[in-house]
């Protein structure tokens, strides 16, 4: 038996298919992961995210230490509340995990990072301290909710309306405090919406709210579809530690503006950016019949890549994935994927294919 | 669970039905179905395919993985179902109507050696 968030009883009444999720079980749906999928690109699903892991950063040094720990630039946050995503790298430039750090002073900060690799992020954070005046206090004890679509914000605020007066003014990837919750407009489905991070004995009632205000749960498989059509990446899928994030489709997260800061795994990814011929991080979308999935091989003009991440795409009513090709295969070329020994075709493009309702892509 | 008591089984959870021509249709359970979840894609063999008994000859995919068909018994193909091609949810929506293939069997006596209903369940059950 895995270990169960605080609505693991919840989801099972509800009648939620339960999986393995990196030692958690997890619903992976409630019923049907495509009418989930659906309901959160054209009203509003909750997932529960309680297994992620929140991580409080304090101490003097909070600022400096995190700006040596992880490759975007927290200097940039000067709003409290403010948000930034950013990879953990190793030495080597390999992502040790992608996650989100929030600000609320130069002194306090809190990092969500994902559930598999929460254990080893914490060690390998731990390990870095030395030199610093800094304290890291994880808090497994807080539960997170998800409440993702472009109705998720109204009914929220439906459910919980003295929180609105806190939460109405936030732009997106902000956050504000409310009681001892966390409300930050934040997600990882390519709509707008809430994640909500609360002491895991205030879930099970704030799960209830939500879905007395019209919210419907929706499962892992849906989150999974979604963030594959809004083009954002799966840690242990789409990157790892074998992986940088300049071909990772991540560079934008990568600030090397400030040529004073140090931080891990610089000098290795400068390096390679000297190297040249950078791998591409692109879209495909499936030309055949067919279903992309993760791991098939992708034959170009340029040399062979692979797939990273690959699906039936619901809201496309086609097949996509994201891939890691050679240098120089661009948006609009047509590549070949094998699939079951046969080589189907496949249009490259710009790996974002679904955002707020609408499909991004002309293809087929 | 619903496993008909008129057709043949296979542990790897397709349905066999004898047909009165003495050709065999087949299909997925819908203990399959439930497992697969929500069905988007489906490779189907094209008529005059040999098979072996046990052999992949058809893919049906849901949102969430692939999954191979085997053939339960030796024969040739000799139709697949166009209209669940082109409706893969017809599968999640009544697994034992939406058949995926019909054979003309090498050796009829392959069909006996087949699960019945409540062998069948046991093996569900089990999985």
């Amino acid at each position: 038996m895995g270990k169960h968030t605080p609505l693991y009883d919840l989801h099972v009444a509800a009648g939620a298919k339960i999986v393995d999720f990196a030692g958690w079980d997890m619903p992976i749906h409630y019923g049907s992961q495509l009418e989930e999928h659906h309901l959160v690109r054209r009203d509003a699903g909750m997932f529960d995210v309680s297994h992620m892991r929140a991580v409080d950063v304090r101490g003097c040094d909070a600022q400096a230490w995190l700006r040596r720990l992880i490759a975007n630039d927290v200097a940039k946050l000067t709003t409290p509340g403010k948000a930034l995503y950013s990879c953990l790298l190793q030495e080597d430039g390999g992502v040790i995990d992608d996650l989100i750090v929030y600000f609320f002073s130069p002194s306090h900060y809190r990092i969500v990072v994902n559930a598999g690799t929460a254990d080893k992020d914490i060690a390998w954070m731990r390990s870095q301290t030395a030199g610093f005046n800094v304290d890291l206090t994880p808090r497994p004890e807080l539960a997170m909710i998800a409440v993702q679509g472009p109705n998720a914000r109204a009914k929220f605020w439906a459910a919980f309306p003295e929180s609105r007066a806190a939460s109405e003014g936030l732009i997106v990837f902000q956050a504000a405090e409310w009681n001892d919750w966390l409300i930050a407009r934040t997600g990882y489905t390519g709509e707008d919406g809430f994640e909500i991070t609360l002491p895991a004995a205030q879930a099970a009632d704030a799960w209830n709210k939500l879905a007395a205000a019209g919210v419907k749960p929706a499962g892992l498989g849906a989150r999974d579809t979604l963030r594959l059509e809004a083009g954002m990446n799966l840690y242990g899928q789409d990157m790892d530690e074998t992986q940088n994030p300049l071909e990772s489709g991540l560079s934008w997260t990568v600030d090397m503006k400030d040529a004073t800061r140090d931080f891990i795994g610089k000098s290795a990814l400068a390096a390679r950016q000297a190297a040249g011929a950078l791998r591409q991080f692109v879209g495909l979308v499936l030309i055949d019949r067919g279903v992309l999935r993760s791991h098939q091989k992708v034959v170009t003009a340029q040399g062979s890549g692979e797939t990273t991440s690959g699906s039936f795409a619901p809201s496309m009513n086609q097949s996509i994935a994201l891939a890691r090709v050679p240098a120089g295969v661009k948006p609009g070329d047509e590549v070949q994927v094998e699939i079951r020994d046969k080589l189907l075709r496949a249009k490259v493009v710009k790996p974002s294919f679904v955002r707020n309702g609408k499909v991004l892509i002309q293809e087929k | 669970m619903n496993v008909p008591a008129d057709l043949k089984y296979t542990k790897s959870h397709e349905w066999v039905k004898l047909e009165a021509d003495g050709s065999v249709t087949v299909g997925i359970t819908d203990h399959a179905q439930e497992a697969l979840g929500d069905i988007v894609f489906l490779d189907l063999p094209e008529a005059g395919r040999q098979v072996n008994a046990g052999e992949e000859c058809a893919v049906v995919e849901s949102v969430k993985a692939a999954s191979d068909i085997y053939a339960p018994i030796a024969g040739e193909v000799v139709a697949r179902n166009d209209a669940a091609l082109d409706a893969p949810e017809s599968v999640n929506q009544d697994a034992y109507a939406a058949w995926l293939f019909k054979l003309k069997p090498a050796d009829a006596a392959q069909i006996d050696a087949l699960l019945d209903a409540a062998a069948y369940t046991k093996v569900a059950e089990e999985a």
